[in-house]
């Protein structure tokens, strides 16, 4: 769907992208996760063309963006901006009507599809009339997401959507961005510094340094073969506690005993370790039934639990 | 202050059909000039945020343009454009442009940058990013510059009186010619009015939140434009030569009154500057003018005075005129002074104004060569003892009398001198005499009766053409009523005078003013 094929872009005597090639198939979530300065932003501009590369050469669909009307391009790209960039003097239902205005689309058609992204998004009918500045910051950055998605692109791009927030805004907004049917069947390129973000969300992570790629791969490529020591020490330290979000009941399922008992409280097999210990550390008895994919079901506690990690853990590095 | 207050209002209302006409000029030049700025200005500003390395010529510019005197501005336009509205909005314009460009430029690069990213990676073209973002975010502070400017241009235009373009200034400088407070204060209080209203107007249009504003900036500048179309309501009779009287020569009896009840005068008149005046004449954009017997530029621009057939123009001996207190001061003073006394003639006055104003020879030249011609010159001594202050009005001659008098003091005595020469009128230059803020400058016996005196009418008809008995008037008065005494006359007579182009005069046959009324009564 997007493919980018050795692109590089300097800034005066700085080379911020260095020979970056990657694809995104369609319907995929590729985070470019960094720290900042390490070319991960320009690489997504570059998609928009908001950054022109110096060379190589980046194609949607099969098609060089190159030799396509720059602003047609963009209409056709979801954008949503880290500093959310609403325009303060357009209301929320006008800035959502920006894109469908430029396409040209009638009246109607831009407002019954405003209203029904703005209720997905959950922003009643009456913040359609108020101005940005009125709005709290989660509700601004569901507004530009709205912005982003009113017109059903193919592909979104996101540069640090939840930057702007605060903690617990952030995690809830990204539950809902991880509920959204609307993004589902989108391919979307997002940039984030936030390790739990990107292990959280992506399909797919492409760890960049200096402008170089250092890696692509699922979370749990990263986390298991890290392809050198650079990626090995990003995740360092958090990677605990990614394992535990990362590995599902499933992935362990075979390892776990089964301790027979009774009237506990129960468990998609389809959660993390994370969730279960969560789940564990609210029982009075410390026990919990998982309910597995073959309605077969499993009881476990903490012990159980961890061995069962530790032998999972141990299997995925000698792989 | 009340009886002051009573007779303010009873001016306004004897002369409320100029105070209305000046107020539509003054609007009107305003906003002209104002519309004109807004139309350079705003893409001049949008220019700028966009190449951003222009900005500090640009502005740079601009501010220089900001900073020339403004009398000076309308100096400079006189000899590209003439005189009247043109050179008077082009002025304005150039004392609007600086906050329109600056605040435009300031109001567009304020935009949040992640703003225009987000107009951009939408798809908005560099026109729909202008136009739909920019603009409107910037209005705000554009507006505010468009609210300096108005405030800027309501002051200025005061000045545009000058050059003959109309407005309030007319009655303010008129007023300060003429020592007439009433006056001043018809033509101030309006224009202060106007700056207070305007002001306040465009502040609440600022404050509006974005979608009121967006409707009234498509109103604006239809506003701006209906406003500027005032300038053309006040008409006056037209005939077919135009006169071009200074503030001053409008509103005294042995002047504009005078010519109209003595010899029923009926010209289209524009009110200018005596600095212009000449100048104007001599490029044929007046054909008749109020000048002064002596003034050199007669001579220099060739032109003719018109008899006063029917005397209207009193004499106006020139005397220094000196308080008592400086004189009990400076005890050497009075002889000094004297040494003048009867020495210069209305054709050596003349000559030596020609001298200046034509051959641009400095008043302090041409005062050395006259002392040494006629040796009264000393060079200085470079004494240490008090300081002497000498004023002068703001014309030619009286620069080159403030020259002599300076001369002869540090050549005869030990005093010390300093000099506070072009002091705009009659009224500022006498009141600093008053206020000990002057020790003495030259004034005429005319001027010290009819203006400074004011003595009843009839009274003032009857003795204002016999040279001694106004003299003599003005001496004892002077000295019982303000402590300041006349020193004896220096010799010329600088009288008013109407003025004609030699050539036009005698094409015309149009040689006295009762010539002057015939031709324009048949044409």
């Amino acid at each position: 769907m997007i493919k980018l094929n050795a692109v590089n872009k300097s800034f005066c005597d700085t080379q911020a992208v260095k020979d970056v090639s990657f694809e995104v198939s369609e319907g995929e979530n590729l985070i470019l996760l960094g720290t900042s300065g390490c070319g991960k932003t320009t690489t997504l501009k570059m998609i928009n063309r908001l950054i022109v590369p110096d060379s190589g050469s980046i194609s949607i669909d099969g098609k060089d963006i190159a030799n396509e009307q720059t602003e047609k391009l963009r209409r056709g790209i979801g954008y949503v901006l880290q500093n959310i960039g609403l325009f303060p003097h357009y209301t929320v239902a006008e800035n959502i009507a920006v894109v469908p205005k430029l396409l040209g689309w009638n009246k109607e058609k831009i407002k019954s599809r405003s209203t029904e992204i703005l209720e997905k998004l959950h922003l009643p009918g009456k913040y359609s009339s108020m101005f940005p500045n009125e709005l709290s910051g989660g509700q601004q950055q569901r507004v530009g997401l709205a912005r982003a998605l009113v017109t059903d692109p193919a592909v979104l791009l996101m540069d640090e959507p939840f930057g702007a927030l605060d903690n617990i805004t952030r995690l809830s907004i990204r539950k809902e961005f991880k509920a959204l049917e609307e993004l589902k069947r989108k391919t979307i390129v997002m940039v984030t510094h936030d390790i739990h973000e990107a292990f959280d969300l992506a399909d797919r992570i492409c760890l960049m340094d200096q402008g170089t790629i250092i890696q692509i791969g699922t979370p749990k490529e990263l986390l298991y073969h890290p392809v050198n020591e650079f990626a090995r020490n990003f995740l360092a330290s958090e990677r605990l506690s990614l394992e535990f979000k990362m590995i599902s009941l499933n992935d362990i399922w075979d390892l776990l005993p089964n301790l027979k008992s009774d009237g506990n409280a129960s468990i998609s097999s389809t959660e993390s370790i994370w969730d279960a210990m969560e789940k564990l550390q609210s029982q009075q008895e410390n026990k919990l039934t998982v309910n597995g994919q073959s309605n077969e079901q499993k009881t476990i506690d903490f012990n159980a639990l961890t061995t069962a990690f530790n032998h999972y853990q141990n299997n995925q590095y000698h792989e | 202050m009340n009886e002051t207050q009573q007779s303010l209002w009873q001016f306004m209302a004897a002369q409320s059909d100029k105070l209305f006409n000046q107020t539509l000029q003054h609007l009107g030049l305003t906003f002209i000039s104002l519309f004109f700025a807004v139309l350079v200005g705003l893409p001049l500003g949008i220019l700028i945020a966009r190449k951003r390395k222009l900005s500090g010529t640009v502005l740079g510019f601009a501010g220089i343009l900001q900073t020339i005197p403004s009398i000076a501005l309308l100096g400079f336009m006189i000899p590209l454009l003439g005189i009247g509205a043109k050179p008077a909005i082009v002025a304005l314009l150039i004392y609007a442009l600086l906050p329109i460009v600056r605040n435009t430029y300031t109001g567009i690069i304020g935009v949040e940058p992640s703003v225009r990213e987000a107009a951009k990676g939408m798809g908005m073209s560099a026109m729909q990013i202008l136009f739909k973002v920019e603009l409107p975010l910037a209005m705000p502070v554009i507006l505010a510059g468009i609210r300096t400017a108005t405030v800027i241009n309501v002051g200025v235009a005061t000045l545009a009186s000058y050059i003959a373009a109309g407005g309030l200034g007319e009655f303010i400088f008129g007023g300060i010619s003429l020592n007439n407070t009433n006056m001043i204060l018809a033509g101030a209080i309006p224009a202060a009015v106007l700056a207070v209203f305007l002001d306040g107007a465009l502040a609440l249009l600022q404050k509006l939140n974005f979608k009121k504003l967006r409707k009234i900036l498509f109103v604006l500048p239809f506003a701006i434009l209906l406003l500027s179309g005032l300038y053309l309501i006040p008409k006056t009779y037209g005939s077919s030569l135009t006169a071009g009287f200074t503030p001053e020569f409008m509103g005294r009896q042995d002047g504009d009154l005078g010519l109209k009840s003595v010899y029923g005068l009926k010209i289209r008149t524009i009110v200018i500057s005596d600095a212009v005046m000449y100048k104007a004449a001599y490029a044929k954009e007046l054909d008749v003018i109020s000048g002064y017997s002596t003034d050199g530029r007669l001579k220099a621009f060739d032109l003719t005075i018109l008899k006063d057939d029917k005397s209207i123009f009193p004499p106006y001996y020139a005397a220094p005129i000196v308080r008592q207190s400086a004189l009990k001061k400076f005890p050497e003073l009075e002889n000094v002074l004297d040494l003048l006394a009867g020495k210069i003639t209305d054709s050596i006055m003349t000559d030596l104004n020609y001298k200046t104003d034509y051959l641009h020879q400095s008043p302090e030249k041409v005062a050395k060569d006259f002392l040494t011609a006629q040796k009264l010159y000393k060079a200085p001594r470079n004494g240490n003892g008090e300081i002497v202050r000498i004023g002068s009005k703001i014309f030619g001659e009286q620069y080159i009398l403030a020259e002599m008098y300076k001369m002869l003091i540090e050549g005869n005595t030990h005093y010390q001198v300093s000099t506070k020469t072009g002091l705009g009128g009659t009224k500022i230059c006498f009141d600093a005499l008053v206020n000990n803020q002057i020790d003495f400058y030259p004034e005429y016996t005319g001027t010290g009766l009819l203006v400074l005196l004011q003595p009843e009418a009839n009274f003032a008809k009857k003795i204002a053409h016999n040279k001694d008995e106004t003299y003599h008037y003005v001496k004892d008065e002077f000295l019982k009523k303000f402590q300041i005494k006349w020193l004896t006359p220096i010799g010329f007579n600088n009288s008013y005078a109407l003025m004609m182009r030699r050539k036009q005069s005698k094409a015309l046959a149009v040689y006295s003013i009762t010539d002057l009324k015939n031709y324009l009564d048949k044409n």
